[in-house]
């Protein structure tokens, strides 16, 4: 038997308590994560895991906003999922405050460009900044590729333009980006696993 | 992990060295909690500091900084010398029986082959007897004294508890106390499971740290047990992950390797790395190399990889040399590298010796970073006083800075430590601008590989042929990526056992890296992560269930390899096919086949008397006690000094070039840049605080208020020696810089007795840094060496040498 919360939510209250469903052998999907579930009815109920350690603890965010196209989902509260099999609904300092680096007033909002012996950010646009380093990276490519050795054996490397990926971010942008700037012949490809 | 956070419930002994979970991971120590709540299992804590790990520990020894090898060593001794190991196990599953070639020597530590100018190894001698029949030579008795276990005791014969406690300056009494506990789970049904993190990787001899417990483990018969392991708990929430992506710079994903300049063609690249087996009827499972390699190459170029092409293996870089980011920040710092991009990563905090690292990001022409957050690195141009004292003016880099979005704005998954791919769903909006990695990727490439279809340009083939099977070109959904590195199949794959059948259709997605062929039918981004992304994404499972009780929660998330939560599990049964000890069935033999909790690490229809061993993917198919060619510095780990370190020689040699690692690399200019004993007294290690993680939660304000102000750690010994107060402001100096902060003056580290000599040591917290809503701070990297593991370039930061300083009250 599958229960979603509101199944057993619709359940509970018709009478049928949590314990003698339990006693019946019914396991109902996320028994506890539904019970803390009241205090955020108004919100919106998301599932992620912790950035920061590896660990990887679940977590549940509440969002205002409803997910419909012209409400703004905005994070109000961040907790650990009860049910997830590692951290059982604990976090720990830094992944109990997780609200505070989503909201941090250090977090960056648009593209910047520091000009060559500047003391100053300006802002530029995404186009702009793109655009130039597209064309900064492909001038360095075509003049500084190693097409072939000394030995004359085709060795199709880039060494003077590098990158280190980002070991808190996404598999999918980790694979994008190896499939990517290795495509480009790109050597000096490290993440923070070398640290 | 070979195991995982759970499985740590299992144990009966834990020992925790190179690690502080209790602090660091604060939410998988609870495991350990569980098992001496309710296993009661003993919990040995072996480190520099008495950490929050080590409050709770059954023991808890203090060794110096960069002497791991040393007790582990002595450990080893311990158990070959009380026969204190599982006869079995080590029998059948280790390669204690093989012959070693007669020429594989150890003198004064150096193995056979060195070469003192090159700071290298000829390896040849590092090497089996091999038969007329091509397989390794073995003597079952264990008596031949070239036999591994004859040469292993002989190796470990020489960690006697007196040189243990000379050069660690653990007393003997202790040191001999740990050996007990640990020998305690030799017997089949007591296992002990190992936690290890960055103070075990962040050595010059990192590799081989972790090596020696995975050899104890496979004496002790504990590696593919439930509770046993060699479980590195790891740092970021994706390091994991994006190892195994092989984001690296000489790595390909899911553990192949970028070719070599020597590997001329694509015969020439696979032949090495198809590893045939080295006893008869083993599986040797990288013998499917080519099947991995291929289907990568149908992933990245689709109809641009043929046959004809060498499935278009001319358009990976070779390589001439390692580009490790040591190796690249030493070029930086030579001018010979232009631009730089930093994706959700600080380098000038996380890489060793400040000054060398602002000195090669200011010879840049253009930096590019990538990050939700203000980093050191983006600003590394800003002159922010004594914390920064740099002129912007005179540096000519062009900076672009890019706001990426956090994980509660994206969709995605993350590896932990568990090696669980755990899929997160987006919560919020970014704010302003920010755009997803994905995005910032997407949109990149679609502007270089525009330019490269207009203009031409050095060969852009490799550019212009990549696969982009995404809907929105700019903006790759995380789902259309995780179908990729799942991979499959590009024609009807046919049953191997009834050709006449079809298994998987032309477009289906794989479900298994047994499909994967060579022959191009089948593409697959990262074949060890085939299987989490079929006909639905096994990634965002969240069944509770766990029927064992040993904590699997199998159908939670989804694990690598093809859902296996315990590596190597096939091990957990005797050579019958039976489990070792019944409470621990994570697998087991039928009669027909594996069956069991867990996915059986082992062909599922073979019969355990066929004499195939469980190590699957050696070609011996048993465990490495003689490490063979693996690695850099030798098959036996040996104790080798940290760079800077407070003796002048290694107690254990003579000759001094074995006084340190023989086969690190280090450049001429970091070597003048390491401190000596007579300058620098004290032993140093960095380390972390449960309220931080690295250098990020200084911008969130809970954790900067919780953890404000930069501090160093000194016992009270030294304290008293230098009339230092709690609270007072002291200079530590390194010979390559020099930071000021609070000394907290602590129980927690005493002075050990070192080959006779006193040594104090001095810990230091690294979370502070000029950006960030704490107190400013210096980074902690001002100090450090520019010396890495002789196997993977990963920095000592966890033994060097400082002086300290009375500086007065602030
Ligand atoms: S909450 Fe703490 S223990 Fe859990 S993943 Fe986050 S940082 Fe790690």
């Amino acid at each position: 038997m599958n229960l979603s919360r509101r199944q057993f939510l619709k359940l509970t209250t018709s009478g049928i308590g949590a314990t003698s469903l339990g006693a019946l052998g019914f396991a109902p999907d996320r028994v506890l994560a539904d019970v803390r579930n009241f205090k955020l009815a108004s919100t919106t109920q998301t599932r992620n895991t912790c950035p920061y350690c590896s660990v990887g603890c679940g977590i549940l965010m509440y969002g205002l906003g409803d997910r419909s196209k012209n409400a703004r989902l905005r994070l109000v509260h961040i907790e650990g999922d009860p049910d997830h099999p590692v951290n059982r609904g604990t976090l720990c300092p830094k992944g109990a405050s997780l609200l505070d680096f989503v909201n941090s007033p250090h977090r960056l909002k648009f593209p910047e460009y520091r000009a060559p012996g500047s003391s100053e950010w300006q802002r530029v646009t995404w186009e702009w900044a793109l655009d130039r380093i597209a064309r900064l990276m492909k001038d360095d490519r075509d003049k500084n590729f190693i097409a072939k050795n000394a030995a004359g054996v085709p060795v199709n490397r880039w060494t003077s333009v590098g990158m280190l990926a980002a070991s808190a971010s996404s598999n999918e942008s980790g694979y994008l980006t190896h499939k990517v700037f290795r495509a480009m012949g790109m050597t000096a490809l490290d993440n923070q696993a070398r640290v | 992990m070979t195991n995982h956070w759970a499985d740590i419930k299992n144990a009966n002994v834990i020992i925790v060295m190179g690690g502080n979970p209790a602090e660091a991971h604060p939410c998988g120590f609870k495991w350990v909690t569980e098992a001496k709540a309710h296993n009661k299992a003993r919990l040995i804590v072996v480190d520099p500091r008495f950490t929050r790990t080590a409050a709770v520990a059954d023991q808890f020894v203090q060794i110096r900084p960069g002497t791991d090898i040393a007790f582990l060593g002595g450990v080893m001794n311990y158990l070959l010398s009380n026969d204190a190991i599982q006869h079995d196990y080590v029998k059948a599953y280790t390669n204690a029986s093989f012959i070693v070639r007669a020429d594989f020597t150890f003198d004064d530590g150096l193995f056979s082959g060195y070469d003192e100018a090159g700071r290298k190894y000829d390896k040849a001698s590092w090497t089996y007897e091999l038969g007329p029949d091509g397989f390794a030579k073995v003597d079952p008795t264990l008596q031949d004294p070239r036999c591994v276990y004859q040469l292993l005791k002989k190796h470990y014969s020489r960690y006697t508890p007196e040189m243990v406690s000379s050069i660690t300056g653990a007393k003997q009494e202790e040191f001999l106390q740990v050996c007990k506990t640990i020998a305690s789970t030799a017997p089949a049904d007591r296992t002990m499971t190992s936690l290890y993190a960055l103070g075990w990787t962040q050595h010059s001899v990192g590799s081989q740290n972790i090596r020696s417990m995975a050899m104890i483990q496979l004496l002790l018969g504990n590696m593919g047990m439930a509770g046993g392991g060699v479980n590195a708990l790891r740092g970021h929430s994706n390091i994991q992950g994006l190892t195994d992506l092989g984001v690296l710079s000489d790595l390909l994903p899911g553990y192949l390797t970028i070719p070599k300049e020597t590997d001329k063609d694509l015969d020439a690249y696979l032949a090495p790395r198809t590893l045939k087996p080295l006893r008869p009827g083993q599986m040797s499972y990288w013998q499917n190399y080519p099947k991995f390699f291929v289907s990568l190459q149908k992933a990245w170029w689709g109809e641009a990889a043929t046959k004809e092409n060498q499935f278009a293996y001319e358009y990976l870089p070779k390589l001439d040399k390692l580009y490790d980011l040591l190796a690249v920040f030493d070029l930086m710092h030579q001018g010979k590298v232009n631009g730089y991009i930093c994706q959700g990563f600080n380098p000038l905090a996380s890489a060793p010796n400040k000054a060398k690292v602002i000195d090669g990001l200011s010879k840049l022409k253009f930096l590019v970073v990538i990050d939700p957050l203000v980093t050191e690195t983006s600003t590394f141009w800003r002159n922010a006083g004594e914390f920064n004292p740099v002129e912007p003016s005179k540096i000519e880099t062009e900076v672009f800075r890019l706001p990426s979005t956090c994980f509660a704005e994206e969709d995605g998954s993350l590896t932990n430590s568990s090696r669980w791919l755990q899929w997160h769903f987006k919560g919020a909006e970014p704010p302003g601008e920010a755009k997803t990695d994905l995005e910032i990727v997407g949109e990149l490439f679609g502007r270089i590989r525009r330019l490269y279809a207009k203009e031409g340009g050095t060969f852009p083939d490799p550019i212009v042929k990549l696969t982009w099977p995404y809907a929105i070109a700019s903006a790759p959904s995380a789902e259309e990526v995780a179908r990729e590195y799942n991979g499959w199949a590009l024609a009807d794959l046919p049953d191997p056992k009834d050709k006449t059948k079809i298994l998987v259709k032309r477009g289906d997605q794989l479900t298994t890296f047994g499909q994967l062929t060579d022959d191009g039918s089948t593409a697959a981004g990262c074949w060890i992560y085939t299987g989490s992304y079929t006909d639905k994404n096994n990634m965002a499972r969240r069944e509770t269930a766990d029927p064992s009780g040993l904590g699997l929660a199998p159908a939670w998330a989804w694990a690598w390899p093809l859902n296996r939560r315990v590596l190597y599990n096939a091990a957990s049964c005797d050579p019958t096919g039976k489990p070792w000890d019944p409470r621990r069935t994570l697998v087991k033999w039928n009669g027909e086949k594996w069956v069991g909790a867990d996915v059986p690490d082992f062909k599922v229809d073979q019969p355990p008397e066929s004499g195939m061993a469980p190590f699957i993917m050696n070609p011996e198919g048993v465990g490495r006690l003689f490490g063979a060619d693996k690695m850099a510095e030798g098959p036996f780990p040996e104790h080798y000094e940290p760079f800077e370190s407070p003796l002048a020689r290694n107690p254990m040699h003579e000759k001094p070039v074995a006084s340190t690692n023989p086969a690190a690399r280090i450049y001429a200019e970091d070597k003048a840049a390491l401190g000596t004993a007579e300058h620098f007294p004290y032993a140093a290690t960095t380390y972390r605080l449960t309220e931080h993680f690295h250098f990020w939660t200084k911008h969130a304000r809970i954790p900067a208020v919780l953890q404000p102000e930069q501090f160093v750690e000194i016992g009270e010994a030294l304290a008293k020696e230098k009339g230092i107060r709690d609270g007072e402001r002291i200079k530590v100096r390194s010979n390559r810089g020099e930071i000021v902060a609070k000394a907290v003056v602590t129980k927690r580290i005493r002075p050990l007795t070192v080959a006779g000599k006193t040594v104090h040591t001095v810990g230091i917290p690294i979370h502070w840094g000029f950006e960030g809503l704490t107190k400013p701070g210096y980074l902690a990297n001002t100090l450090t060496p520019f010396v890495g593991d002789a196997n993977v370039q990963t920095p000592e930061f966890k033994a060097f040498l400082v002086n300290v300083e009375k500086l007065g009250v602030a």
